[in-house]
Formats: C-alpha cells, structure tokens, sequence
C-alpha cells in the first residue's frame, strides 16, 4: 500500500471531482437537452434520470455494506431488511397519519415527510443496535446469519402485515419531498439533485469514518485483533457503530426511494436484494467507498445488457434469463479479482503507468519509487 | 469466554424460562382455539416430515463447512436440481416398465447432480481457494444464482410431477393411523433420512475417507502433513452434500411439487437446521431440522398464522444466535471459536 502514497494522496480530491463532474455534466445536459442530445439516445435508452437515481440510492446502501464488510470485516445479509424498514417507516409516516386524520396540522406540513425520514433512521439504527449488540460480541460471521434472520422476518412482516404494510400491494400515494410546500423535489430531474447530494454526503460521511479514530480502529482490527486490544481499541464498540451507521445509511436511501417510487410494496426488500447488496459491494470492492458507485453502476449496466441482448440470443427469454449471465460473472470476479474491480482498477492504472512511463507532471520523483518498489 | 451474553447460567436459565414460557403460550392458544391432542399428534407428523428436507439440507451445510469452512448457499439448489431432474427423466418416453422408470430416474438424477457438485467445487471453489471466506461465500451465491437460472431455462416455471413411490400415482395412498392422516411417500422419506444418516455417520466414524474428511475438518495443516490432500477432501465434501441435497430432492418431490426457484427456501431453512447444530455436528443437524419442521407446523397450525411461516425459523435463528451460538445440540464450543 505505501508505494502508491504518490498520487493517493490527490486521488480521493480527484475522484470527488471526477465523481462530481459527472453527475453535474450529466443532470445539466439531461435538463436543458443542448442542440436535442439526450443520454438515453446513445444508451439504447438505458441512461436515463430513472436510472441514475436508482443508481444514487442503491449507492449510499452499498456505501453503509462497504464499511461493515470491508472494514468491520462483518457481511450484512439483510442489509435490504434495513432499507425496507426505512422505506415503510417513511411510507407510513407519510400517508397513513394524514389518511387517519391523525394529528392535524402536523402530518400535512411539508416538512413532516423529512421528519419521517429522520425518525426512519432512528428506529432503523436502533434495531441494529439491538441485533449487533449480542451478536458481534460472537467471532465468526454471526452476523451474517442473524441478518439473514432479520431479513426474512422483516420481509415477511412487510408482505403479511396487511393493515399497517399493505401487504403484497404495498402502500401507495406516498407524496413528493418539498421545501416550505413551494419548492418540490419533483419531477425526476429535479429528484435526481436531491439523490445524488445525498449519496455525495454520505461518501464523505463514509471517507471521514475511515480516517476517525474508529477507521483506524478498525483497520488495526483487520491486522490484528489481539494487538488492537491490547493497544486500547474497543473491537466490539467500534463493530457496532459501523453496523448502525450502515443501518442507518440503508434506512435514508429506503426512504429516499419510498419518496421516489410514491409507492412501497415488499418486493424489492427480500433475502435475494439483500444478496444484490452484497454482490455490488463486492464487486465494486468491498474495502472502497468509490467501490460502491462503481458496484452499483456496474450491475446496473450489465443487467440491462443483458436484459436487451438475451431477447436476441435466445429466443422467447424473458424474466429471470439474464441471471444466469450474471451469477458466472459474479463468479468470475470473485475468483479473478476479488478485492473488486475498483481495486482492479487501481491495479492495472499502475500497472499501465509502469509500461508506458507515463505520469502526471510533478509526480516522477514519486514514481521512480514506485517502479523499484514494485 | 466471558463475552458472551451473560454468563453460561445466565444463559441457561433465560434459555429455560424462554422455553417454559414458550410451552404455555403454546398450550394456551391451543386451549383457547379448540384444539385437541389429536391435532398436535398430526402437527408433529406432518413437522417431521417436513423437516426431514431441512434436515438433509442442513447434512449438507455441515459437511462442506466443516471441511472446508464455505457457507454454501447453493445447497438448496441441488434439492431442486434433484427433484427436477427426477421429474423430467421420469416424464421421458422410455420403453421401461413404470417402476423401473422411476429408480433408473431417481439414480441417475442423484449421479448428476453429485457431478454438478463436483463441478461446481473444481470450477468455482476450488480456483479461488485461499480467498477469504467472504468471498468464497459470494462466490456460491453466484453459484446459486446461476444454477437457478438454468434451472428455469431448461424447464420453464412450470411446476413439475413426481409420482409418489408406493402406487406410482400423483395421488399417494393415504394410512390413518388413529385417525391421523399420513401419506406413504412419508415412510419413505422418514426410511431415507434414517439411511442417508446412518450411512453418513458409519462413514464418518468407520471408514478411512471419512475419517480423514474428519481430519481435515478438525485442523487442515495438520491433516495435510499427514498426506491426506485437503483439496481432494473439498471435492468429496461437495459431492458428498450435493448427493444429500439430491437424494432429498428426489423423494420430496411427490410431496412438493418441484418448481424451479424452490432452492433458495430449501437452503435457507436446512441453513437454520445447520445452525441449530452449530454447524459441526451431522446428527445435531438432522435433530435441528426436524425440530424446526414440528416448531413450524406446530405454530402455524396452533396460530393460524400460514403467512408467517418463514418468521418461526429465523426467530428460532436469532434466539439460538443470541442464547446458544454454539448450538442446540452437539457441537461444543468449537463453532464459536472458528473465525
């Protein structure tokens, strides 16, 4: 890790730009359309506002499932568990008090929806708390297995609880986020802003957590845990606040995504989302914050690759074919490059460098190094 | 130790008041409802029989996570491939008589799928060994994800037909013991789960290649100075759980109506099943596994909750994670301590 100090120190300055440019450059020329280009014209219509926003939420999950899988070293497989219960607490809050005509004057301002979402993330961060407390004390991927537990059990409350959840329809007419009851976060393009300022906050959030004092906690955990403690790091505490705060993470993109589908039903919250989940983060890489966009973005284009191909390849293919595809891949990342592909990608930019002896200017002091120390 | 919950007593004796509580509440709720011995008596038979899959499933998760410390998630998928599999070479067109049909069917199902298994450990596993189990564990959820889709490009979503054993019919004959009712593709399940163990364990206990699986489970660089190849031994491992999962694949089908997305379901509980044994034990697995299928019949039935079937298990999960991590039954410490 230490030769490749020399443009490390810039890349994260650098990929918040490259991040940044992105989004912006892709928001504006979707917004005003110059000279009638639009994305989805040279995407096969696949780049779109709908997307990306998908893209966005699913982002800040797998950002909160990097810093419990990569750092705290614990898998979530019932990470989507967390994410419905944000998406239902949000979606109840929203339309069941006013539909009730529960306390007037309060559940119809606009900002009772954004309350909502911060009580979301408490109730959310507190089931964590309650799960993570016993289990992490256990060594072993425990976690996982209460999880998974919790996963199903929150599904199955989510599709059977008929009278508070909806059941299998889901509750709908969830209203629009607003800003003093003039400015809505609506129509997509305008929703779009919103998501990705949240995801933009919450990897930052995610970068200052790894260089907090818990970050590096963690980290000497993932060397080695007996030198931790004896040094004075609480593994167990800093395991369960990694595991809230990507609970609580889950829970905002839930309820970003209540606000964006108007609708919440129990589909997109069971055991094989949550294992979604863990696939981006783990192809994107797991031990990366910049791993999460890449992951997301990653499966969202091979999908919907494949989604158009598999029509051609076989004929009558519909639904689930493209799974097949995108389990081998799966594997095959795994077994090839199983930090990720950001990792991937880190690795093969130097390997690159080395080749060409090509280098941003003021960096050839640093790279003469990196060339004897690799 | 002490980081547990609470001390062992501690834990025992919130362990038996859960469990005291759990009865009453039980029993009240049958009192309130109507319900006599006579239903429970039914419950417990038709949890045992249900069980009996999770209870094979769970074998499964047991051998190749003690061997080789991989959580496979495709285990339930080999249920399904066998069940399928069974179902499509029973519905070809071969000039056998019926009874013939169906063992050449049943057999060659289980080969294929013990071959599956292998591949699935030489292509998948077996490139990647010395990663982290992390994603050794991402790698069998790829793995599931494909057989799964494969399963549905070959047959479709269609529900398949396993004729019952005994009459060769899709109705099987019924017995009714005490006025209980009980199919006959129940003895053979019940047969098949007492042989499948009772082959295992002499297997494990008796013969030299279950004895160095067994070696190799309990410290692999040892085993491995003793000559025996801890790769080879990960082969077996996975053949020998995907030739489980088929074998309950096979006789489950007349009961269960295979269709191609039933794996994942399977997998899960059998998984629970595993855990209840802290997943070392292959007895403590099957114990688990039945107890789970009586726990969710007995409390659908005593609620009438059908709905929330699923929650039974993986509350049943959480309290065994959160009381007694290292299992139910057998075990030890030993699952705890393995990281």
């Amino acid at each position: 890790m230490s030769e490749d100090k020399g443009w490390s120190r810039y890349s994260h300055a650098i990929g918040f730009g490259v991040l940044i440019a992105i989004v912006v450059v892709f928001g504006l020329v979707e917004s005003i359309q110059p000279f009638g280009f639009r994305f989805r014209d040279f995407t096969g219509g696949t780049v779109t506002f709908d997307t990306l926003i998908r893209i966005g939420i699913l982002t800040i999950v797998v950002v909160g499932l990097n810093l419990l899988m990569g750092y705290a070293g614990q898998i979530s497989l019932g990470q989507a568990a967390f994410y419905g219960i944000g998406a239902y607490v949000s979606g109840i809050m929203s339309t069941m008090a006013t539909r009730h005509g529960l306390l007037p004057g309060i559940a119809d301002t606009w900002w009772w929806p954004w309350f909502a979402i911060a009580v979301a993330m408490l109730v959310t961060g507190c089931f964590a708390y309650v799960i993570g407390r016993p289990i992490l004390r256990l060594r072993g991927n425990y976690l996982a297995m209460a999880t998974l537990g919790l996963g199903v059990v929150m599904y199955t409350i989510f599709r059977e609880g008929k009278d508070i959840t909806g059941g299998h329809d889901g509750l709908a007419g969830i209203p629009r986020l607003s800003i003093g009851g003039e400015f809505t976060f609506w129509p997509v393009d305008r929703y779009y802003w919103l998501v990705w300022g949240a995801a933009i906050i919450v990897i930052i959030i995610g970068f200052n957590v790894i260089n907090s004092r818990v970050g590096r906690g963690l980290r000497a955990i993932h060397t080695s845990e007996l030198a931790a403690n004896t040094m004075g790091v609480d593994t167990d505490k800093y395991r369960v606040q990694v595991l809230v705060l990507s609970a609580m993470m889950a829970s905002l993109a839930g309820s970003l995504y209540a606000h964006f589908q108007a609708i919440v039903s129990p589909g997109p919250f069971g055991f094989v989302a949550s294992v979604e989940l863990v696939c981006m983060s783990a192809v994107g890489g797991m031990a990366s914050i910049w791993g999460a966009a890449l992951g997301v973005s990653f499966f969202f284009v091979i999908k919907e690759a494949l989604r158009a191909r598999m029509h051609q390849l076989l004929r009558g293919a519909g639904g689930e074919h493209e799974l097949i595809a995108y389990g081998i891949i799966l594997i095959l990342v795994m077994i090839f490059v199983p930090e990720g592909l950001s990792f991937g990608g880190v690795r093969a930019f130097d390997w690159l460098r080395d080749r060409v002896g090509l280098g941003k200017g003021g960096e050839k002091g640093v790279e003469a190094q990196v060339g004897q120390a690799g | 130790m002490s980081k547990y919950l609470g001390t062992r007593s501690v834990r025992l004796g919130l362990t038996a008041v859960a469990t005291v509580l759990l009865v009453a509440f039980v029993l009240l709720l049958a009192y309130e409802n109507g319900y006599g011995p006579k239903a429970f008596a039914q419950w417990t038979m038709d949890g045992i029989r249900g069980g009996s899959i999770y209870a094979l499933v769970g074998l499964g998760f047991v051998v190749i996570h003690s061997v080789t410390g991989v959580i496979n998630f495709a285990q339930g998928e080999f249920v399904m491939l066998g069940a399928m599999m069974c179902a499509s070479l029973y519905g070809l067109d071969l000039p056998l008589p019926p009874v013939l049909k169906l063992a050449v069917a049943v057999i060659a199902s289980i080969v294929t799928v013990t071959v599956v298994g292998i591949l699935l450990e030489r292509g998948a596993i077996y490139p990647a060994r010395g990663a982290s189990v992390v994603t050794l564990i991402i790698i069998t959820i790829g793995a599931t994800i494909a057989i799964r889709a494969t399963a549905l490009i070959i047959w479709g979503t269609q529900a398949k037909i396993v004729p019952a054993f005994s009459n060769l019919q899709q109705m099987d004959h019924i017995f009714r013991p005490f006025g209980l009712t009980l199919g006959a593709q129940s003895l053979w399940i019940w047969g098949t789960v007492a042989l499948v163990l009772g082959a295992l364990l002499y297997f494990f206990e008796r013969t030299i290649l279950g004895k160095a699986l067994r070696a190799c489970a309990v410290n692999r660089r040892a085993a491995e100075l003793m000559g025996i190849s801890p790769s080879r031994m990960s082969l077996l491992a996975f053949g020998l759980a995907a030739a489980v999962g088929a074998i309950g694949g096979v006789v489950f089908g007349p009961v269960i109506r295979p269709q191609y997305d039933m794996g994942l379901a399977f997998g899960l509980k059998g998984f629970v099943a595993a855990i209840m044994a802290g997943m070392v034990s292959p007895l403590g697995a099957v114990l688990g596994g039945l107890i789970l299928g009586v726990a969710e019949n007995v409390g659908t039935g005593v609620t009438g909750l059908y709905g929330y079937k699923d929650v039974i298990a993986f509350v049943i999960l959480i309290l065994i994670l959160l009381l007694r991590p290292q299992g139910l039954i057998g075990g030890g410490e030993r699952g705890v301590e393995e990281s």
